[in-house]
C-alpha cells in the first residue's frame, strides 16, 4: 500500500476592530477597522491566495488527478472576500471544479464557541457547512476546528453532526511514543477517524522555510521529499496542515517557496511510494491503530499546544466570559445586524491578540496583530462589546415589549397574581 | 520668576497653575518675568512676559565663571564621588574636575543651550544648566523677588539669588514624598531641601504639604506659608455633549500611578457594580499602573462596566467631565490636586481623599480615607442613586469653586514677597 500525502491549508482573516473609545459606546456601532481589514486582505489575495491558487490549479491539471489538497476557508474570509476580493471566490471554485480539492467544514466564525457552547458551536458548523455548499457546491464531510482545537468531548459534538473525519494537532504530550503519522480513533466512536498534524514537518515549510539560521536551509523540494521518503520513517500517512498564507505572505515569495510548492508534488509523486489524498480519503483509505484519548483541548498553537494562547491569562478570560454570557439573551432576538456581529466579535483573533505569553512565540502573536500591546487589545475589545451588550439588552426590551403589546389584554389582575 | 511649563505645552499641573497665578499677580499689581526652558513662542503673554532659557546666552567672563562653578559646581560633583582616596589624591582630582568642567561650561555654556523642557533621561543635567541661564538672567534684569516653582527650578533660584542678592521664595507644588511615596530620589530631595534651605519664604499649596515640608525635610516653620491654590477656568465653559451610554458615568481622571490612588477606585467600583448595574466607571489617564489596572479590572470580572481612555487631551478632558455624574479623587498624597475643582465647575460632584490638599479648601466635596474604599463605594453609590445629594452637591460645589480666585491667591502671594522685601 502507498503511504498517503496530506496536504491541508487554512485560510482566515479576522474582521479587526477599529479604535473604539469609551466615547462611541452606545453612539457609533460600527465596530471594525474596514480600511485595514480591506488593505489586508486585498495584499494577502494579491501575494497569496491568487498566484497560490494558480499555481495549485495548474499542478492538478498537469499532474491529471495524481496531486490533490485540501481547504478550510472561514465563513469570516468568505464575507471579506465577497467585500473585497470576489476574485479569490473565483479562483477557489475554479480548484473545486477540478475534484482534486477538498474544503473542510469549521465554525463559521473561527471562533472557540467548542470550548464552551455545544449551542453556539452547533450553529456554526452548520452555517459553515451550508456556506461551503452553496459556494463550493460540496456538502464538507470531515472537519477541522479553530486552530486544530480538539478534545474527546468536541469529537463527539462532532460526531452527533455527522463529521467522521477531524484533524487536529500531533501533540507530543498527547502522542507520547506513538507517532503523529497514523489514523487513530475517537475512543467514544472507533468509527470516528482522526487525522494528525506532523508538526515536523509542517513547521520545516510553514515556519522554518526562509530562516537562514536554520541547518537545513534552504530547503528544496527534493529534500524534502527524501525526508518524506527515508526508509526509517514508519508510519503511513504524512498529514502536512498549515495556514495557506505560509504563500506569499509569511515566507515571501523572494525566500523561493513558490518554487518549492511547483516542484513539490513531482519530487514526491517520483518517488514512486507515496499518494496525494484529501482528509476524507485518507480517513477511508487507512484503518485507525488505535484509540487516541484527549481529555484536554489541544491546538496547534505555541508552545503549549494547549488554549492558553487565547484564554491563558485574566484578560482573555474575562473577555471571553463577558461575551459568551450573553448567549441566552441573544437566542431570543431575531435581528441580522446583531447576530453577525455576535459572531464577528467571537472569532478567536480577538482573544489572541490580548495574550501576554509573548517571549516564546511572540513572533506569530504580532503577525498581523494591529494592536502594540495586549491591554490595548483588551481595552478596545471591552469598550466594542459594552456597546454591543447595550445593544443586546436594548433589542431584547423592544422585542419583550413588542410582544407584550401585541395581545394587550384586558386582565391585568391575572397577570399579576401569576407573578 | 522661574517655572518649567507653562500653557499651552503642558504635562501637569504646574503649568496651568503658573499661568493662573501670573495672571492674578498681575491683577494685584505685580509684574512677572516668567522664566521656563522651552519656550515655543505660542504662551499668552498677556499677563507675563515670558524668557525662553533657550535663547539666553551665556556671556561671563572667566573669573565670572570660577565664582559661578563655585556656586553651582555641587550640582556636578554629586555624580563624581569616588571612595577611598587620599586627602592629596582628591585634591589633585578635584582641581582636574574643575578644570574639565570649566573647559566644559565655555563650551557649553559659551553659546546658547536648547533645553527640551520636558521630564526626559537627561533631566537632571537640564535642571543644572537651567541653574546656569538662571544666573545669567539674573545679572541682566531688574527684579525684586525671586520665586522658583518646584525642584526642578530650584537650582536656577540659588543661582539667581547668589548672584543678584534679592531674597528668594520657593514655592512647593509637590515633593518627593508625594511623588514616590517612601522611596525618595534621594538626588531631588537633596535639591528640594537646598531649596528650601536657602530660601527666604517657603511657599505650600496646602497644610498638607506644609507638614510635608517642616517634619520631613526639617524647615523652620516660622518661613513655610501655605497659599492654597486657585482655579480660573476663563472661558472653557459650555461644552455641550450628548450623552449616550444610559448608565450613571463615574469618573476617574489622572495619571495612573501610585500617588493617585487608582486601585482603591477600581476596588470601589467592584463594590458598587455587586450592588447596581446601572453605572459605568471610566479610567482616563495613562501612568506606570496602567496595565497593572487593566488586570485587576479584569480579575474582578468587571471589565463590561469599566473603561480605560488612555491619555485624554484638551476638548477631551472636558468632554470626559461632561460626561460624567460622579468624579473620584482616591489621591494618596496630593499636594493639592486641581482636577475635582473642574470636575465641580462642570457641575459634577466630587468624592475626595481626606489626604490631598483640595480637601482643606472644599467643604461641599465628600471626603473619605483613600484606604476606605467601603466608603468610597458608599459614596459613590449614594451619589448616583440619591439626587437630592447629587443636586446639592452640584450646585453648591459649582459656589465654591467659583470663590476661589487666583486674585485672592495672588495677593497672599503679594504679602509673602511684601515680608521678605522689607527685610
Amino acid at each position: 500500500m502507498k503511504k498517503t500525502v496530506c496536504l491541508y491549508f487554512q485560510v482566515h482573516q479576522p474582521d479587526r476592530l477599529r479604535q473604539y473609545r469609551f466615547f462611541d459606546i452606545c453612539r457609533d456601532s460600527h465596530y471594525y477597522d474596514d480600511f485595514a481589514n480591506r488593505t489586508v486582505l486585498k495584499r494577502v489575495a494579491e501575494r497569496c491566495y491568487l498566484p497560490a491558487n494558480r499555481m495549485l490549479l495548474d499542478l492538478i491539471r498537469k499532474h491529471e488527478g495524481a496531486f490533490k489538497v485540501a481547504f478550510s476557508v472561514s465563513g469570516s474570509v468568505i464575507e471579506q472576500f465577497e467585500r473585497y476580493a470576489p476574485e479569490v471566490i473565483d479562483s477557489f471554485r475554479e480548484l473545486a471544479d477540478t475534484g482534486c480539492v477538498e474544503f473542510l467544514c469549521e465554525t463559521y466564525y473561527h471562533s472557540l464557541a467548542s470550548l464552551v457552547s455545544p449551542k453556539e458551536f452547533a450553529s456554526q458548523v452548520k452555517k459553515h457547512a451550508k456556506t461551503i455548499k452553496e459556494y463550493f457546491g460540496k456538502e464538507p464531510s470531515a472537519f477541522r476546528n479553530t486552530e486544530l482545537i480538539y478534545s474527546d468531548g468536541i469529537a463527539s459534538m462532532l460526531y452527533k453532526l455527522g463529521f467522521k473525519t477531524v484533524l487536529t494537532e500531533g501533540a507530543k504530550h498527547i502522542l507520547g511514543w506513538k507517532s503523529p503519522d497514523y489514523v487513530y480513533n475517537n475512543p467514544a466512536h472507533p468509527d470516528q477517524k482522526i487525522l494528525l498534524r506532523n508538526f515536523t514537518l509542517s513547521d520545516d515549510i510553514a515556519f522554518r522555510f526562509s530562516d537562514t539560521s536554520w541547518a537545513e536551509w534552504p530547503v528544496t523540494a527534493d529534500k524534502f521529499a527524501a525526508w518524506l521518503g527515508d526508509d526509517s520513517r514508519e508510519g503511513e500517512i504524512v498529514n502536512l496542515f498549515m495556514d495557506y498564507e505560509t504563500f506569499g505572505e509569511h515566507q515571501k515569495a523572494s525566500s523561493g517557496i513558490f518554487d518549492f510548492l511547483a516542484y513539490l508534488p513531482e519530487a514526491i509523486l517520483s518517488k514512486g511510494g507515496f499518494e496525494f489524498l484529501t482528509p476524507s480519503e485518507a480517513a477511508a483509505k487507512h484503518e485507525s491503530v488505535g484509540d487516541l484519548e484527549i481529555a484536554h483541548p489541544i491546538s496547534w498553537a505555541d508552545e503549549e499546544r494547549d488554549t492558553s494562547a487565547w484564554l491563558g491569562n485574566e484578560l482573555q478570560n474575562e473577555a471571553f466570559s463577558k461575551l459568551y454570557a450573553l448567549e441566552e439573551k441573544i437566542a431570543d432576538i431575531n435581528d441580522a445586524a446583531i447576530l453577525s456581529d455576535y459572531g464577528k466579535l467571537q472569532e478567536s483573533d480577538h482573544f489572541y491578540y490580548m495574550c501576554t505569553k509573548f517571549f516564546s512565540d511572540g513572533a506569530v502573536h504580532k503577525y498581523f496583530n494591529p494592536y502594540d500591546t495586549p491591554y490595548e487589545a483588551f481595552i478596545n475589545y471591552m469598550n466594542v462589546l459594552s456597546d454591543f451588550i447595550a445593544r443586546v439588552n436594548d433589542a431584547l426590551t423592544t422585542a419583550v415589549s413588542s410582544k407584550e403589546a401585541l395581545p394587550t389584554p384586558v386582565k391585568p389582575k391575572r397577570r399579576k397574581s401569576s407573578l | 520668576m522661574f517655572g518649567w511649563e507653562f500653557p499651552p505645552h503642558i504635562a501637569g499641573g504646574l503649568g496651568t497653575a503658573c499661568y493662573g497665578m501670573t495672571r492674578g499677580l498681575a491683577e494685584n499689581g505685580v509684574e512677572v518675568l516668567f522664566v521656563m526652558p522651552s519656550a515655543s513662542g505660542d504662551e499668552d503673554q498677556s499677563y507675563v512676559k515670558i524668557i525662553n532659557a533657550s535663547d539666553v546666552a551665556c556671556t561671563l567672563v572667566s573669573e565670572n565663571v570660577d565664582e559661578f562653578l563655585g556656586k553651582v559646581s555641587f550640582v556636578r560633583i554629586g555624580s563624581n564621588m569616588i571612595p577611598y582616596v587620599d586627602p592629596e589624591d582628591f585634591s589633585a582630582l578635584v582641581e582636574e574636575e574643575q578644570t574639565r568642567q570649566k573647559k566644559e561650561f565655555r563650551m557649553q555654556f559659551g553659546a546658547k543651550y536648547r533645553f527640551s523642557g520636558k521630564y526626559g533621561t537627561n533631566l537632571m543635567e537640564e535642571v543644572a544648566r537651567y541653574a546656569a541661564v538662571g544666573a545669567e538672567i539674573a545679572l541682566e534684569n531688574d527684579f525684586d523677588v525671586i520665586h522658583a516653582h518646584d525642584w526642578l527650578t530650584y537650582y536656577a533660584g540659588i543661582a539667581a539669588k547668589n548672584v543678584s542678592g534679592k531674597p528668594l521664595v520657593i514655592h512647593v507644588h509637590a515633593t518627593e514624598f508625594d511623588r514616590s511615596g517612601e522611596n525618595v530620589n534621594t538626588q531631588v530631595f537633596d535639591i528640594e531641601k537646598r531649596g528650601m534651605e536657602a530660601a527666604d519664604r517657603v511657599i505650600t499649596v496646602s497644610d498638607l504639604t506644609r507638614n510635608i515640608v517642616v517634619n520631613r525635610y526639617g524647615i523652620d516653620p516660622s518661613k513655610v506659608v501655605t497659599v492654597h491654590n486657585a482655579v480660573d477656568f476663563g472661558n472653557k465653559e459650555g461644552v455641550e455633549v450628548k450623552r449616550a451610554v444610559k448608565e450613571k458615568v463615574v469618573t476617574f481622571l489622572g495619571r495612573i500611578t501610585f500617588q493617585k490612588g487608582p486601585e482603591y477606585f477600581i476596588e470601589a467600583a467592584a463594590r458598587v457594580l455587586k450592588r447596581c448595574d446601572n453605572v459605568r466607571f471610566v479610567m482616563a489617564g495613562s501612568g506606570d499602573m496602567f496595565n497593572r489596572c487593566v488586570k485587576h479590572v479584569a480579575k474582578l470580572g468587571i471589565a463590561d462596566k469599566f473603561h480605560f481612555t488612555g491619555f485624554l487631551r484638551g476638548a477631551d478632558v472636558q468632554k470626559m467631565f461632561a460626561l460624567s455624574d460622579v468624579y473620584v479623587m482616591p489621591s494618596v498624597s496630593e499636594p493639592f490636586g486641581i482636577s475635582p475643582l473642574e470636575a465641580m465647575k462642570t457641575n459634577v460632584p466630587s468624592i475626595i481623599s481626606k489626604q490631598s490638599g483640595v480637601a482643606e479648601v472644599l467643604k461641599y466635596a465628600i471626603k473619605v480615607d483613600f484606604w476606605d474604599i467601603n466608603a468610597m463605594a458608599d459614596a459613590i453609590y449614594a451619589l448616583i442613586n440619591y439626587p437630592a445629594l447629587a443636586d446639592m452637591a452640584a450646585r453648591c460645589g459649582m459656589d465654591e469653586v467659583n470663590a476661589l480666585k487666583w486674585t485672592a491667591a495672588a495677593a497672599r502671594i503679594r504679602r509673602v514677597y511684601e515680608s521678605v522685601v522689607v527685610k
